[in-house]
């Protein structure tokens, strides 16, 4: 069954890494919904979260050819364990001096925060599950959307998680 | 050498590298942007084999890894000579052969800059290499290579392009002791003792077992391994074009090879067994068919080193991702002795009546067969040649009548399918098999896709045989013509020099055989000559590989040939 799946993947931060994942997943077909990448706590290690629609036989492709990578250090299909998943999600609405009070207070339920206020605009700053900014935008429409950007997701796994930590698991095999 | 207190050239550390690797020969082309390297070649003790055109400096490398299990190089400059090596570097990503090519690339000042000769070959090879790397500073030259060296040859391996700008060649750097090597990261689950004996009771369950023997067996040495299992269970081997030669081809247990001109009674096996155990192979289209007809009633036990390779066309029951040596040898004592007589007596009497129309049973009726050339080269030469074929129907006839009982016996461009590969491979492997009676059998098309390596040949010294196929055609694809398109042979016909001549012309021996009684003399000829020979066997230009399942079709729903040895109208069995 195709579903969204969410892979967690450590990469070396070195030149080209993201072309050859983007590469990767092009020429196999494999249909990339949202990845994000970006640095980690441990120097020269960066984490893609990459989303991706696939069926179970896909997502062990998937994982059977990150890995065929060089430069890919990790890789785990986090799709069915607890994790806490954010996307953010910056959005300029209209909202004039009358409008600006129900504007605030959808913006207090979604735990949203104004981030700059203009002449007739705000701009709003929410982070949370797609779904989450999916029904906040839903909401802003009425008021008008005049730009909004969002990031794809970033995940990482409740509790602890030996796998995605290279180092500790490093210096442990060392040991 | 040069700059004494300021370690060697990153010229000069390439080919000292080089030789640390093992490398005695490289295969290459130069130019502006790989100059330096190609002068500190001066200092240097590797050989370099200067091709006629890049493409074919890959092949070289290539036919050279295939032969020998080591690593192959082949160099070459920017722009045009790295984007030449691309079609060589896909032939040999397909077929997992070990390369590492290595091209000169504009200074590091000037790269994004469209320079003179300046191609992103880094990006370009991106989607066809193991890995690549482009490489600025001369101190990362070594270190660079060592790396290629291990990531083309470990696990499953594959072609590594190394990129070096022109300052890196010129700048100095250290030298540097090699290190500790970069270790594989990430073990596959390992097998477990529980694996193999469910395996081993699928197979000692199993009515109908069939064996596939893949290029997995020839890389990985498994051999002997896979024959211990043939002969402790009776079990009946099928091979893919690339695991020719894995399994001896005169062995009582083997059947021959699979897929779209595999034997029919092989086909007929796939589709009726009840368990396989694919050893070292992919599934590749050409060899299944129409997927949701592929052996349908059969387990699927599928022994394979990368694990990507697992469900990828076709779904298993249980993979075993591991070395096919390691694991066939530890899979072999859990599997109980066995004799299967029911099973390959009926394979056997599918054999024997689907041989009886066999086309070396046409009799000598003065017109030459490609299929009889090959028969009559595999009998003339003991079956002991190292045959390189290129692609096309002579490729398929060699698979079907040349019998290689030896791994590496047989090198042919099987997954991308490269015409021109089978001349500059086999004289690649030349270099590793100094002493080995080598082959070329190709059609008049492939061999004028690399033909100029003629002068190489001369040029090197270099031996190999070649018989070329010559129907003036483009004979598999006016096959499909004739199938498929009505006869309508749009760009099929096909001229060509006098191929004698253009022999003598590079001032190597030729000769032309038109009747297959004069096939001994000039086979003969060939084997007793110091040089390079090329014969001109002028074969029936319309004839047929039999069997053929049509591409898309059900694996048992073959072409097969017509009994009474018609050339023309294939006889469907379906």
């Amino acid at each position: 069954m195709t579903e969204l799946r969410t892979f967690a993947v450590l990469v070396e931060d070195v030149p080209g890494v993201l072309n050859r994942v983007a590469s990767l997943f092009r020429r196999r077909d494999f249909n990339i919904v949202s990845l994000n990448v970006g640095r980690t706590h441990e120097v020269g290690v960066s984490r893609m979260t990459v989303v991706v629609a696939a069926d179970e036989r896909t997502s062990k492709l998937i994982e059977a050819n990150l890995y065929k990578l060089v430069n890919v250090l990790a890789v785990e299909d986090i799709t069915s364990r607890p994790s806490v998943t954010r996307d953010l999600a910056l959005i300029r609405v209209g909202a004039d001096a009358e409008q600006r009070p129900a504007v605030l207070q959808i913006c207090e339920l979604f735990r949203a925060k104004v981030v700059d206020v203009a002449h007739d605009t705000l701009i709003i700053e929410i982070a949370g599950t797609t779904e989450k900014i999916e029904g906040l935008v839903a909401l802003l429409r009425p008021y008008g959307i005049r730009e909004m950007v969002q990031t794809g997701a970033i995940a990482l796994t409740r509790g602890a998680d030996e796998k995605m930590q290279l180092h500790e698991k490093a210096s442990r095999e060392a040991a | 050498m040069s700059g004494h207190g300021q370690g060697e050239t990153g010229a000069d550390a390439i080919w000292t590298t080089l030789t640390e690797e093992g490398v005695d020969v490289v295969f290459g082309y130069p130019g502006g942007a790989i100059m330096p390297t190609y002068d500190a070649l001066s200092r240097h003790s590797t050989h370099h084999v200067l091709c006629r055109h890049e493409q074919n400096a890959a092949h070289m490398a290539d036919g050279y890894a295939r032969a020998s299990g080591r690593v192959g190089v082949a160099i070459a400059t920017s722009g045009p000579g790295a984007t030449n090596l691309v079609t060589g570097i896909a032939t040999a990503m397909l077929d997992s052969s070990p390369i590492v090519c290595i091209t000169g690339q504009v200074p590091s000042s000037l790269i994004g800059s469209d320079a003179f000769q300046e191609t992103d070959i880094t990006g370009v090879t991106l989607p066809i290499t193991k890995h690549n790397y482009l490489v600025t500073k001369a101190e990362e030259i070594a270190p660079t290579i060592r790396e290629a060296f291990e990531v083309a040859r470990s696990g499953r391996p594959g072609p590594v392009v190394v990129d070096i700008t022109k300052d890196a060649q010129l700048g100095h750097a250290p030298r540097t002791e090699p290190g500790p090597r970069r270790e594989a990261r990430r073990p596959a689950r390992p097998l477990t003792d529980a694996d193999l004996d469910a395996a081993a009771a699928m197979i000692d369950r199993a009515e109908r077992p069939l064996l596939f023997c893949g290029q997995g067996i020839v890389k990985a040495e498994a051999s002997e391994a896979l024959t211990a299992l043939v002969e402790r269970a009776d079990l009946p081997v099928a091979c893919t074009l690339l695991g020719l030669g894995g399994f001896p081809a005169t062995h009582p247990r083997n059947l021959g090879m699979m897929g779209m001109h595999g034997e029919a009674w092989v086909n007929e096996a796939v589709q009726r067994a009840d368990l396989i155990v694919a050893l070292g192979m992919r599934f590749d289209d050409r060899v299944t068919g129409n997927l949701a007809t592929y052996a349908r009633g059969a387990r699927k036990i599928h022994v394979e080193l990368d694990p990507a390779e697992i469900d990828k066309n076709v779904r298993v029951d249980l993979p075993l991702v591991g070395d096919v040596r390691a694991v066939l040898e530890r899979l072999v004592p859990r599997v109980a002795p066995a004799k299967r007589a029911a099973w390959n007596d009926t394979l056997g009497a599918l054999r024997a009546d689907a041989e009886a129309h066999d086309v070396l049973r046409i009799p000598d009726e003065g017109r030459l067969l490609g299929a009889h050339v090959i028969g009559d080269l595999y009998a003339l030469t003991g079956g002991d040649a190292l045959v390189v074929s290129d692609v096309g129907q002579h490729q398929m006839w060699e698979a079907q009548y040349y019998k290689h009982d030896r791994p590496r016996s047989l090198l042919t461009s099987g997954g991308l399918g490269t015409m021109g590969f089978a001349l500059p491979a086999a004289m690649g492997a030349r270099f590793a098999r100094p002493d080995d009676e080598i082959w070329v059998v190709v059609g008049d098309g492939g061999f004028q896709m690399s033909a100029p390596e003629l002068s190489t040949c001369r040029q090197e010294g270099l031996k190999v045989n070649i018989a070329i196929i010559n129907n003036g055609f483009l004979g598999m694809v006016r096959q499909w013509q004739e199938l498929f398109y009505e006869r309508r042979y749009v760009a099929t016909p096909m001229m060509g020099p006098d191929f004698v001549k253009l022999a003598e012309a590079h001032g190597l021996a030729g000769r032309r055989v038109e009747r297959r009684d004069a096939i001994p003399d000039a086979v003969a000829f060939a084997r007793q000559s110091e040089g390079t020979v090329v014969i001109d066997f002028r074969v029936q230009a319309e004839d047929f590989v039999y069997p053929m399942v049509p591409a898309g079709n059900d694996l048992a729903d073959m072409i097969r040939r017509p009994r009474g040895g018609a050339i023309q109208g294939g006889e469907s069995r379906s």
